[in-house]
């Protein structure tokens, strides 16, 4: 057989993990390691860079994922490749709140469009940007399996169904 | 005939609690298992008999999928749990994993009890916090109660159930990749064979199967096969989670026998919103095929009825599109999103859900050339089954559909740089 899954390795593991994180950011993430099997501590590496992002204000530098990567015996490469793969995390800095709106088939259906020009205006940004004051990230994104509530967004981790343009501004307004 | 199985603690006041779902016979099925001592081969030969298919999206056989499990492997046998509902249009499972937990937990147990399983994990989209936080609960509560953990139920049985919690891509909705991504790496999808039976999570063999299709087992395993079987139509047994959505007045998830009238479904999401017009339904998520109104009125909503129809029913997702949406348009944001979302791994799909997007976009944009359409066609052949997993197929399928179905819209955006839709 030709595919065998084992776990990477580092050709020099760091012996003192205590000089990593604070000791609360520590034992959350061996919570995590503690449900994976002997040896595949880097199971735990997608919650480890989730856990580090909301640490860091919603981004992940390159600091953090080394310290992750020394933390979890990987290759910093590794965590790298799974870093930039999934679109939740941010590899420069975000606001304060990430606004995540759907457009997907669904969405559209029901108007997401009127939905993203009504943020792009309220927040004087684009999709993509950030407010100038840092307190907004305007992201589009693919399909949150919630089409019951077409349209919908998510701030931060909550979703939010059934929009209008009002309800946006009363869900903007009532944020920090 | 509504409500009987992944729903039918749904008129509970707080179904998700653990002494609810006891007060509806919850853990009933998975104590005679383990008490009374059924044998493995047993369990797995009801799960056969009931004729589950799986309801993620390819509807293969459950239970001849437990049965591949070689028992007495040297590696830990392992469960996995598909809940990264990713496909466009599909949010049943996160109703389960709201409403009903413990349902699916059961599942997990008595599949992990039939194979003899280390461990079972839930992947669920990283999205869906609202939802994990009601599962971890749950989990949480069944640990206490004595349910998972060691010697369960003074069974001499071991057996756990983790949440693995992704940070979003859909291609981890396709099963290889899943498993890459638990292992702690991007979610790129294997080459099979070898399949997850013979080598799959930490190269043990491993059971995945959908939210829904475990959610199910304890219900069925209760009132046995015959029952789920009566419940559907041939082929299709049980009843099935339809996610409804687009221009209805009352989108939901709904659970209905199997072979139900499309226009049955419907009439239960309320019928059209705004006293618009049915043009076409995508009858099984963004990855099926079109199907024009006139056609789908005339349907069952069960796997060979609408694969005579050209289409599949996929994970049940129905998305609802009324006469005021260009199709041009519609195709567009879905090519979008396979482009979007594809690895990267294969050049086909890589390089040619680009194109495809590319093409459309410009046929949007009234930028079309006559030749386009024909060029979408043999850049379809191009990925179709030469890609590594299904994504690629997905891609190409609904833009053969659109053609299939309405090649005019497309025409017309070519001939005169507007929408038929708005005109």
């Amino acid at each position: 057989m030709g595919f065998k899954s084992e776990p990477m390795t580092t050709m020099t593991p760091l012996e003192d993990k205590n000089s990593l994180f604070t000791p609360e950011i520590r034992s959350q993430i061996d919570k995590w390691i503690g449900k994976y099997p002997a040896g595949w501590k880097q199971s735990a590496v997608m919650a480890a860079l989730s856990i580090m992002q909301d640490e860091n204000g919603g981004w992940l530098s390159r600091e953090i994922m080394d310290d992750v990567a020394a933390y979890l015996d990987m290759p910093p490469i590794a965590v790298y490749e799974v870093a930039t793969f999934y679109s939740m995390y941010e590899l420069e800095p975000v606001g304060r709140h990430k606004v995540c709106v759907c457009t997907n088939i669904s969405c559209m259906i029901n108007g997401s469009d009127k939905i993203v020009d009504h943020l792009e205006g309220k927040l004087g940004v684009k999709l993509g940007q950030t407010t100038e004051d840092n307190r907004f990230t305007l992201k589009e994104v693919e399909c949150l399996g919630a089409c019951g509530g077409a349209p919908m967004m998510q701030i931060g981790k909550q979703y939010y169904e059934n929009l209008a343009p009002e309800k946006v501004d009363e869900i903007l307004d009532g944020l920090e | 005939m509504a409500n009987e199985v992944c729903f039918r603690n749904m008129d509970l006041d707080q179904p998700w609690l653990l002494e609810q779902y006891k007060s509806r016979g919850g853990y009933e099925v998975l104590t005679k298992i383990l008490t009374e001592k059924m044998t493995q081969d047993e369990v797995i030969e009801l799960v056969k008999e009931s004729g589950l298919r799986g309801r993620g999206g390819a509807g293969f056989p459950a239970g001849l999928k437990w049965s591949f499990i070689n028992r007495n492997s040297e590696a830990s046998r392992y469960v996995v749990c598909n809940s990264d509902e990713g496909e466009p249009g599909t949010f049943k499972d996160r109703d389960i994993l709201r409403y009903n937990p413990h349902q699916l937990i059961e599942g997990m147990i008595i599949c992990g009890f039939a194979i003899d399983a280390a461990a079972g994990y839930n992947y669920i989209r990283g999205e869906f916090w609202e939802p994990y936080l009601r599962f971890e609960a749950a989990l949480e509560e069944a640990r206490a109660a004595g349910l998972l953990g060691e010697d369960i139920l003074g069974s001499g049985f071991n057996y756990d159930v983790h949440v693995h919690l992704g940070a979003g891509a859909y291609v981890c909705g396709e099963e290889s990749a899943l498993l890459e991504s638990i292992e702690g790496k991007k979610g790129q999808p294997r080459f099979k064979p070898p399949f997850p039976a013979h080598y799959g999570l930490y190269g043990g063999p491993t059971v995945i199967n959908n939210t829904e299709t475990l959610s199910s087992v304890p219900v069925l395993l209760k009132n046995g096969g015959d029952w789920f079987k009566g419940l559907g139509v041939e082929n299709s047994a049980g009843t099935k989670l339809f996610a409804v959505s687009g221009a209805v007045k009352n989108p939901g998830v709904f659970e209905v026998p199997m072979g139900i009238p499309f226009s049955e479904l419907l009439e239960l999401a309320g019928g059209m919103k705004d006293g618009k017009k049915l043009k076409a339904v995508i009858p099984g998520g963004c990855s099926a095929p079109v199907i024009p109104a006139d056609e789908i009125m005339e349907l069952n909503m069960d796997y060979d009825s609408i694969a005579k129809a050209g289409s599949m029913l996929g994970s049940g997702a129905v998305v609802v599109i009324d006469d005021s949406v260009c199709m041009v348009k519609l195709l567009e944001r879905m090519s979008y999103f396979y482009h979007e979302e594809s690895c990267g791994q294969c050049t086909p799909c890589r390089e040619g859900t680009g194109w495809l997007y590319r093409i459309v976009s410009r046929i949007e944009r009234g930028e079309g050339r006559q030749e386009d359409l024909d060029l979408l066609t043999s850049v379809g052949k191009n990925i179709a089954g030469r890609t590594v997993c299904a994504l690629g197929d997905a891609a190409v399928m609904p833009v053969n559909g659109m053609l299939k179905h309405f090649r005019d819209e497309f025409q017309y955006h070519i001939d005169n740089k507007k929408c038929l839709a708005d005109s």
